[in-house]
């Protein structure tokens, strides 16, 4: 039997609440919202620590407050949640498919938002070398064991990947009475937060190794060691500095990929740089009434910026189910000199609404000025007094001028002296 | 004294340097009010927002989670972790609820509901 | 109790030589000094069924590779264990040597017995398979070959030898055998005794130090490590055969061959490694899977990588499988040296096997409540929403997905952990389940699947090992 439902949301962390609020707020009400976990919040819920919400909602918050709040607004409003409930697939023509301890659930669906989140890259992603013992971690599979069920997971721990998880669990495994050896980070800057290197590694006289990494796992039952070396600037193994540390675990934060399986399995076009959908400035992918956001569509530094996200894509959503979607001429953005990539991926140029695009940075850079140009056409600019890759950045383009792309969208930036 | 170091007051990271003496100290580099007064306290008597985990008694291997309500002086924190560690709730728990009052010139409260 | 037969070792062979005893009136012991089944050269090789074109005519290895395609494909069948016959393209790559060599091999398949063998060009080969590299010249066609789960055909072959009647006992590392009046005692380094009347070595890269426990010294194993890297289900249909590259005296060279599972897999290297246990993988080693596996097929994307793995396989200076009695004492067997086509071959060997026991004397009346099928553990998987939906309703652990990656559910991990041969730690469940094997490797699902276990056997959660003592995930509880 197929139900049917204005606005189905896949997955319930921050960026699937948001979006359900939003879309509700904007008059479509009949939003449902389908969490896998027993609870909505979705990672928020391992993450004790505090830093969330400055941006969004004027105070600091940890991670479960940062996720009680939203959940109070999904609430409030009377919306939908099935929890427990994996999504197992989507059509084209917007049937979401799902499990739980009931059955099958279909329900036919007016808009889908997708807001799966993400995921770890695991040690075989790697292909580090070496034996397959216990006590190899990605970091959020240990902040769950640690934080929700209350299990410490070793004693002497050496960390791969400065990724904020990374650094947060270097902080939280020396509260627990661990001894985090070393962080190592494969790449010349970290991936992190430059706040979270300072209160979580520098507080505690944690190492951080730069341009450094994992080149092999010791132990064969229970990891007993691992070898670490310096990298070149092609990241080749320097033979000579190899040395060994010992330790009982290590914790791997080297990166997060978009949960993509369901986007693909609907025939949604995906982008190779960021691993989320292509999307519209309304988060709409190449397939009408599918939109995407949060951690899904891009990984995201903070999550004061899912949230505004998701606000965008539910507020899409609902247009779509009301039968009011952007139209007329849309034009591509390209990522130019020092840019990875641009987001939204293509714009609708004759709304008039002014539209922000995010994107992140190739490598650490000082002061940089970010031009936004369609042909000939500045479309806008900023300055920042210093980007990074760990950072995500944010460009508004004005209305009037966005009438005015004709071309392709590019984004570049230079260093200003 | 010279101290060059970064503002962990929001994800920005202001990159400040402060000079001067104990009660004349100037702050280079911060972007807000906050982060001057963060670099002010760090070179005079750091403080951090701690926050941890807390066993809930009646649940199968379920914690819930805590944090400081303001910061606490840098030097306490394993003292004040050690304290919070012997801490046992009952669900259901709410967060906001006081579980050590009154240490190191705050209070530590539940961050997560537990039903 | 006195069992009829004690077989030493738990791995592919051992186990369908259980499967195939527990068919007669006999008591019979299945002992493992590892934590689970399949846990040597079994649960980590190429899990090829070959199609018998290689082993040198008048060979055990060319005899019971013949006979065993066909054996397998029908147990395998019985015991729901995952088998396709996607058949297999060995390829030259330009050269007169290389070419020469294939025509070699046609005329011994020929001689071997196998059927449909063909000598295609390239081309043909590249319109059968289009991602074959350009540089293939000449390919050895061999249609009747396939791929097999070896870990899952082991784990059915036990689960379905205890579902009639064979006792497995795991953690009992063998390190005694002696001759006593009325047959054996098989004693344990934990001091714990067996008693039987038969006893068959089937202890892989042991199986020489088994063999000196009653005087044999005439054959010792060389143990030799290959490794292998797994890709995504992305690039699971990169190809459709398995290809080989000419074979050289070290193996069959690096292969690339879709799994039954969906995956694509890459490898084995070859080489001689010290001690059994070594099951590291290298730098250089992948390094030269990758760079092999690229000259047969270039598009590989190496990027899609979700695992690399070692395997020690069991190889004698002879060459040959050894399944002979023992020297040293009556009333025992060694099989031995069961490298490639060690799987392919694995139910004529234990028919074989079972061969030279009666000769010895063991009497196999057949038993008539045998039940040689084994309930399918992927019913799930293979059924329609409607189907799924009903049986969830009567099941409701089945409705509750655990491991994302794979879609496994609560149901399945809990069967896992109940049905025979019970997975007891993570990476039982794993092979069992898929749980953990997909791109996260357990990322999401290795606390959840702990839990079941905790939950199911009753033991703490710090006390769940990964594969078997001192693998344990947790140090304590805080």
């Amino acid at each position: 039997m197929i139900v049917e439902h204005d606005i189905v949301i896949v997955g319930g962390g921050p960026a699937g609440m948001a979006a359900a609020v939003a879309a509700y707020d904007s008059g479509v009400t009949d939003v449902v919202i389908l969490d896998r976990e027993p609870g909505l919040g979705g990672i928020l819920r391992q993450c004790i620590h505090n830093g969330f919400g400055l941006h969004k909602l004027g105070r600091e918050l940890t991670g479960p407050e940062y996720a009680d709040a939203y959940l109070k607004e999904v609430e409030a409003r009377g919306i939908k949640i099935y929890t427990e409930t994996t999504v197992t697939a989507v059509s084209p023509d917007r049937v979401v498919t799902a499990r739980n301890r009931e059955g099958i659930l279909k329900i036919q669906a007016g808009a889908v938002v997708l807001a799966m989140g993400c995921r770890e890259r695991s040690r075989g992603a790697l292909n580090i070398s070496g034996t397959r013992p216990a006590g190899v971690y990605s970091a959020g599979t240990a902040q769950k064991l640690i934080n929700c069920e209350g299990y410490m997971v070793g004693k002497t721990v050496v960390i791969l990947g400065s990724g904020d998880i990374g650094l947060i669990m270097a902080r939280r495994m020396t509260f627990e009475g661990a001894k985090v050896e070393a962080v190592c980070e494969v790449m010349p800057y970290s991936g992190g937060l430059i706040r979270n290197i300072e209160q979580c590694l520098n507080d505690f006289d944690i190492p951080l190794y730069l341009s450094t990494t994992v080149v092999e796992i010791h132990g064969k039952k229970r990891v007993e060691g691992v070898t670490i070396a310096e990298v070149d600037e092609k990241r080749r193994v320097k033979e000579e500095t190899k040395r060994y540390i010992p330790c009982d675990t290590l914790l791997l934060s080297v990166g997060l990929i978009p949960e993509n399986e369901l986007t693909r399995s609907a025939g949604i076009p995906i982008d190779p740089i960021t691993n989320g959908a292509l999307v519209d400035e309304n988060r709409e992918t190449a397939v009408p009434g599918i939109f995407a956001c949060g951690n899904v569509l891009q990984v995201h530094d903070l999550v004061d910026y899912v949230s505004d996200e998701a606000e965008i894509a539910g507020l899409g959503a609902a247009n779509f189910v009301r039968g009011s979607k952007s139209e007329g001429a849309s034009v591509e953005t390209v990522p130019g000199n020092g840019v990875r990539y641009v987001l939204p991926q293509r714009v609708h140029t004759e709304t008039g609404k002014d539209t922000a695009l995010f994107m992140r940075v190739t490598q650490p850079f000082g002061k940089v000025r970010f031009t936004v140009k369609s042909g000939d056409e500045v479309l806008a600019t900023a300055v920042r007094l210093k980007a990074a890759p760990g950072e995500m950045e944010k460009i508004v383009v004005k209305g009037d001028k966005l009438a005015m792309a004709k071309a392709p969208i590019t984004v570049s930036l230079e260093v200003v002296k | 004294m010279k101290r060059e170091l970064i503002c962990i007051v929001c994800p920005r990271g202001c990159a400040m340097t402060v000079e001067g003496e104990k009660d004349n100290l100037t702050v280079v580099g911060n972007a807000c009010p906050k982060g001057k007064q963060y670099a002010i306290d760090e070179c005079t008597h750091p403080t951090r927002t701690v926050t941890s985990i807390v066993r809930v008694a009646n649940r199968v291997d379920t914690m819930t989670s805590v944090k400081t309500e303001a910061p606490i002086p840098k030097e306490h924190i394993f003292d004040l972790l050690e304290k919070i560690r012997a801490i046992r709730v009952e669900a259901p728990v709410e967060a906001g609820t006081v579980v050590l009052p009154d240490v190191y010139g705050t209070n530590v409260v539940i961050t997560k509901n537990v039903k | 109790m006195m069992y009829d037969v004690v077989i030493v070792g738990a791995g592919v062979i051992g186990g369908m030589l259980a499967r195939q005893l527990s068919k007669y009136r006999l008591s019979v012991c299945l002992l493992e000094k590892e934590n689970d089944v399949a846990m040597g050269a079994s649960r980590a090789n190429s899990g090829i069924v070959h199609g018998g074109y290689d082993p040198e005519p008048g060979t055990l290895k060319a005899k019971l590779n013949a006979e065993g395609v066909e054996k397998l494909f029908n147990v395998a069948a019985e015991l729901h264990a995952p088998i396709l016959r996607n058949g297999s393209f060995v390829c030259a790559f330009g050269t007169e040597e290389e070419e020469n060599t294939l025509r070699e091999l046609y005329e011994r398949g020929q001689v071997n017995g196998i059927p449909n063998l063909s000598l295609i060009s390239g081309e043909e080969a590249r319109e059968m398979e289009p991602a074959l590299s350009e540089k293939v010249s000449l390919v050895l066609n061999v249609p009747n070959a396939g791929i097999v789960c070896p870990y899952e055909l082991t784990i059915a072959a036990i689960g379905n030898a205890m579902d009639n009647g064979v006792c497995l006992k795991t953690n009992y590392a063998v390190n005694g055998i002696e001759k006593t009046e009325k047959g054996f005692t098989v004693t344990s380094a934990a001091g714990e005794v067996v008693e039987a009347k038969y006893v068959v070595n089937c202890a892989g890269c042991y199986s020489d130090k088994i063999a000196q426990l009653v005087g044999d010294n005439f054959f010792t194993i060389i143990p030799r490590a290959g490794e292998y890297m797994m890709l995504d289900k992305t690039e699971g249909s990169r190809v459709s055969h398995t290809i080989f590259q000419v074979p050289s005296v070290e193996g069959k060279g690096i292969l690339v061959s879709p799994t039954v599972d969906g995956n694509l897999l890459t490898g084995p290297t070859a080489i001689k490694v010290a001690d059994p246990a070594c099951t590291e993988t290298t730098p250089e080693g992948l390094e030269q899977v990758a760079r092999l596996a690229s000259k047969s097929v270039p598009s590989v994307n190496f990027r899609q990588v979700i695992t690399s793995f070692s395997g020690v396989r069991s190889s004698e200076k002879n060459g040959d499988f050894i399944i002979i009695p023992a020297n040293g004492v009556e009333n025992m067997v060694h099989v031995a040296a069961i490298d490639s086509p060690g799987l392919t071959s694995c139910v004529a060997i234990a028919d074989y096997t079972i061969e030279l026991l009666r000769e010895m004397g063991l009497v196999t009346e057949c038993d008539p409540t045998f039940n040689g099928t084994r309930e399918n553990p992927h019913a799930f998987r293979e059924m329609n929403d409607d189907e799924k939906d009903a049986y969830i309703k009567e099941h409701p652990a089945y409705g509750k997905i655990v491991c994302r990656c794979e879609t496994v559910n609560e149901g399945e991990i809990r069967d896992a952990i109940r049905r025979n041969p019970p997975a007891t730690d993570i990476d039982g469940v794993k092979r069992r389940t898929r749980s953990g094997m997909g791109r996260c490797q357990g990322g999401f699902c290795m606390p959840y699947v702990m839990r079941l276990l905790s939950e199911e056997n009753n033991t703490p959660m710090e006390q769940i090992t990964k594969n078997g003592a001192g693998s344990e995930q947790l140090k304590h509880r805080i």
